[in-house]
């Protein structure tokens, strides 16, 4: 599974997008393992209410089922305009 | 329906008369630009743009349709760069055309509301100072999806 991140997401993390193997049922489940692998997930995914996540490039929630999904992308709330 | 997600700037006039051009006899057509404003009067050096390629142009386009749907469009154009962009240049224009004003001038702002929040952009400013700060999304851009 591809996992993207955007604006300060990214820059906290220190990359724009990996590849990961998981068997994670739910966003949430997801986070939680990305959390617990080391300091600057933990920061990055801190307050969940900062950030929103698409699943195959569309909103979703965070949990919302991972099954069939090929791409997550984290960011924080949208700026455009 | 034209949705346009580039670096490259835009010729306001040029799109405004090939869209207009493009629906003769809808009565009505309007346009709205977004331009890089220095609201810290000489603070701000450039605006960064960041995007998602390919969410971007889904969600552009979902919103288009459904605007172009709710209002009977005849058209709608979204134009959006992306991209370091300094005060004064454009950062995104929207499009209209509809038989009525009313219906032409309620799609734009809806196109307005829904692609501030809804469209992965974000913006981060570079301060003439040496510091660099993301753009917060506000409550009120949130709220204002409420009114559709």
């Amino acid at each position: 599974m591809d996992i993207l991140y955007f604006a300060w997401v990214r820059e906290r993390i220190g990359l724009p997008r990996e590849r990961v193997e998981t068997s994670a049922a739910t966003v949430n489940d997801l986070i939680e393992e990305l959390r617990a692998r080391e300091e600057r997930y933990a920061a990055a995914f801190a307050d969940l209410t900062a950030l929103r996540v698409a699943l195959d490039q569309d909103l979703a929630d965070f949990d919302a089922s991972l099954e069939g999904v090929r791409e997550v992308a984290f960011f924080p709330p949208m700026t455009g305009g | 329906m034209r949705i346009s997600v580039q670096q490259a700037p835009f010729e306001l006039g040029a799109e405004s008369d090939a869209f207009a051009a493009g629906v003769e006899g809808a009565g009505a057509v309007v346009t709205f630009t977004g331009v890089v404003r220095d609201a810290d009067q000489g603070g701000l050096e450039a605006m960064e743009i960041e995007h998602y390629p390919g969410m971007t142009e889904k969600a552009l386009t979902a919103i288009a349709e459904e605007a172009v749907k709710r209002w009977s469009l005849a058209d709608a154009l979204v134009i959006h760069r992306h991209g370091r962009l300094v005060p004064g240049e454009r950062i995104m224009m929207v499009a209209t055309a509809a038989r009525h004003r009313k219906d032409a001038f309620e799609a734009a702002e809806y196109l307005m509301d829904y692609l501030k929040s809804r469209a992965p952009f974000w913006k981060k400013e570079i301060l003439a100072s040496g510091g660099s700060d993301w753009v917060a999304a506000k409550e009120a851009d949130e709220d204002a999806l409420k009114r559709w």
